[in-house]
């Protein structure tokens, strides 16, 4: 049975494409069949991340047009079996995806994997939607900063309301949080918001805490999820949320500071 | 449902209130003075203890030119079987100076109780009723949702976001944080409060008498608190 997942904020920057790259990366480690697709149309970025923009034939514009199939557009991971990029159009906008060619897509890809992770575009707009009209879950990625939580909320309300599953009246989809960029020391000093206070405010499942770290920049640089980088706190934090996600039950680390963290990893 | 007009004062030496009451209406079919006094005394000698000294109301929408001295006639007849006419409806301009000089009041077009008007009345929406339950919402109310309980209360079993609004004609209650906009009373209703687990809300209103956290300073609690409106002012009291 495959689910469809997808990465949402509402804010731009907060961190969705990294982290649809981590969780596809994570799942497929585990041997799960994941495509992950690029919905932000006109800024093509997950495969960069991915490292494989070198690789783009056919992108998603081009499988809704029927100018390609799916099997011509999926880009396949050289690292991990089981793993697909379908790339976004750089050259086209949101107004080239349809309601009716997005569902084409997710159901011919359903029949081949078992995790389909939408990267959803930023702000609340049709691309934004279309990317969360289908799925199953949604994984919100939120910054612990006041703006930041509140467009997630938005997101949420909007995720309650405006997809596929509200409409026809079926089972809620499972909403998660996910709060990247969090550092502990700001927190003390209270430039950012707590774990707390943003779970206050959403009032969702925590699926994980990201750290702020050099490691996730230096990854999207050389074209490697970060999960990957499993000697570093962000890589670690994206494995446990991966974990989580499947139903594990892990302790939430990283929410003390980082030299604690740093003198545990490399031994003082 | 009664609504106040009258003056508020202690010394008032009146109030004037709306109230529904059911008037019996007597549609005349025909312009024949003597057939309706034959048949009204009939009708009487029936029911004497249901139509002596009822208030009826002279429905002449069914009539065509109609002039003052036919209508003078008419509630002659309608009086002397026994009925008091307090109005007359399906009038206009001439006639209706008439109808007020001769001491009964001018009622605006009826719709219901004649075939014509049941007609009418099917294609309408149907009538919300009075009294509701209000409205139950267990999901918290998310940044940029509006929730509005029409005709009743609004209850909310989570919190209430910050760019969220809550509306209601009757009570809010919010078991949860109230951080968004709550606004109870929407019709006017200055008897209808707020309840809330904790109060972090941008802006109360009661009867359109309204507050913005700015203006609420100190009075932010961490802990349940009602809001009430007393002489024109939002009142935030602690609950225990």
């Amino acid at each position: 049975m495959s689910k469809i997942v997808v990465i949402t904020s509402g804010k731009g920057g907060v961190g969705k494409t990294t982290t649809s790259a981590a969780f596809a990366a994570g799942l497929a480690k585990r041997g799960f069949k994941t495509a992950v697709v690029d919905f932000d149309v006109g800024l093509r970025n997950l495969d960069l991340i991915m490292g494989c923009e070198r690789r783009v034939v056919y992108d998603f514009v081009n499988v809704i047009n029927g100018d390609a199939n799916l099997n011509q557009a999926m880009i396949k991971d050289k690292r991990l079996e089981g793993l697909h990029i379908l790339p976004a159009s750089q050259t086209r906008d949101k107004d080239a995806l349809t309601q009716e060619g997005v569902e084409n897509v997710l159901d011919e890809l359903r029949e081949t994997f078992d995790y389909i992770i939408c990267d959803s575009p930023a702000g609340i707009e049709r691309g934004a939607m279309l990317a969360a009209y289908y799925c199953d879950e949604a994984i919100v990625v939120t910054n612990p900063e006041v703006s930041s939580v509140r467009d997630s909320d938005r997101m949420l309300g909007l995720l309650a309301s405006k997809t596929r599953r509200a409409e026809q009246g079926s089972e809620p989809i499972r909403e998660h949080l996910l709060l990247t960029r969090y550092s502990p020391q700001r927190v003390q000093k209270g430039e950012m918001l707590s774990v707390d206070d943003v779970r206050d405010i959403l009032a969702i499942e925590l699926l994980g805490v990201i750290p702020e770290s050099q490691a996730v920049l230096q990854a999207s640089n050389a074209g490697i999820p970060v999960v990957l980088e499993e000697n570093t706190d962000a890589g670690q934090a994206y494995d446990d949320a991966v974990a989580r996600f499947l139903g594990e039950e892990r302790e939430h680390r990283f929410l003390v500071e980082k030299r604690g963290i740093l003198g545990r990893l490399f031994g003082g | 449902m009664a609504s106040t007009v009258g003056s508020m004062e202690r010394s008032a030496a009146f109030e004037l209130k709306g109230r529904m009451a059911t008037l019996t209406v007597l549609r005349l079919l025909s312009p024949d003075s003597e057939a309706l006094s034959a048949q009204l005394d009939a009708k009487v000698v029936e029911a004497p203890a249901m139509l002596r000294g009822l208030p009826i109301v002279l429905d002449l929408g069914g009539m065509d030119e109609v002039d003052a001295g036919q209508l003078r006639r008419w509630l002659d007849i309608v009086r002397g079987s026994g009925l008091v006419p307090v109005g007359v409806c399906g009038v206009a301009g001439a006639l209706a100076e008439e109808a007020r000089a001769q001491g009964v009041g001018v009622f605006p077009d009826m719709v219901g109780g004649s075939r014509g008007g049941a007609r009418e009345r099917t294609e309408e929406k149907p009538v919300e009723p009075d009294t509701t339950l209000g409205r139950i919402v267990e999901q918290p109310v998310r940044s940029g949702q509006q929730i509005y309980a029409r005709g009743g209360d609004l209850v909310v079993l989570a919190s209430v976001s910050p760019g969220a609004e809550v509306l209601a004609d009757g009570n809010i209650h919010v078991y949860g944080t109230l951080r968004g906009r709550a606004l109870a009373g929407m019709r006017g209703q200055r008897e209808a409060r707020i309840f809330c687990r904790s109060l972090r809300a941008e802006l109360i209103s009661i009867a359109g008498q309204y507050q913005l956290s700015e203006q609420m300073g100190g009075s932010e609690s961490a802990g349940p608190v009602q809001i009430y409106l007393e002489d024109d002012a939002l009142c935030i009291a602690p609950l225990e």
